[in-house]
């Protein structure tokens, strides 16, 4: 798979999923705490989310961040725009913004704490890299 | 290994007269939170925000520096 080809990939995740979360590890298994406070934020609210796993290929974090100008990961998009990373997710999460921004209630127990049901399978990039 | 002094200096220099508290979250030189309250933000996003800060290290983040959170204000405003 080319760089060009990764970043076509990427930017139709972005297009086709209203909330994609680009993630270390996977929603089940997250493998960095920011990630992991990201999903976590995300599976509170209970919304449906693709997710897709930077790490089994370091050019994809690459292409994301060359594609988004954000250099860190996670990074959260809602209707193709860049919401932000783990700190601005977890401050609109908070804040209860995230909720409205996503048309679902504000859960009353305000905890971003990873949980492990994601509401959409993730999505693999891993068998189309070879 | 970059210093909380290190990284408050440069985030000072390209935002003159910002207010900026860094720590060194772990200790262990990569893992690092920056709070800065600066006039510049103003009007800005969050993204555009947070985008101002990354900037100042371009490529350190994700290298050097591991990890950099980020929290900015306005000097009008507690919370952004």
């Amino acid at each position: 798979m080319t760089n060009d080809e990764i970043r076509d990939f990427l930017q139709q995740a972005i297009d086709e999923n209203r909330v994609m979360l680009f993630m270390k590890g996977t929603p089940n298994q997250p493998q960095c705490g920011f990630s992991a406070r990201a999903s976590g934020a995300l599976n509170a609210l209970g919304v449906q989310y693709a997710a897709l796993d930077i790490l089994p290929d370091p050019r994809i974090r690459e292409e994301l961040s060359g594609l988004s100008g954000w250099p860190t990961i996670p990074q959260l998009y809602v209707d193709k725009e860049l919401v932000g990373g783990s700190d601005i997710i977890i401050e609109m999460f908070e804040s209860g913004e995230l909720a409205g921004l996503l048309g679902v209630e504000q859960p009353e127990e305000v905890e971003a704490e990873p949980q492990p049901e994601p509401a959409q399978r993730p999505i693999g990039l891993e068998n189309r890299l070879d | 290994m970059p210093t909380p002094a290190e990284l408050q200096e440069r985030i000072q220099a390209a935002l003159p007269g910002a207010l900026v508290t860094v720590d060194d979250l772990t200790g262990g030189g990569d893992h690092f939170r920056a709070e800065i309250v600066s006039d510049r933000f103003e009007g800005l996003s969050r993204i555009q925000q947070h985008k101002l800060v990354y900037d100042v290290f371009g490529g350190d983040i994700g290298g050097a520096i591991h990890a950099l959170s980020i929290k900015t204000s306005t000097p009008g405003a507690t919370t952004q």
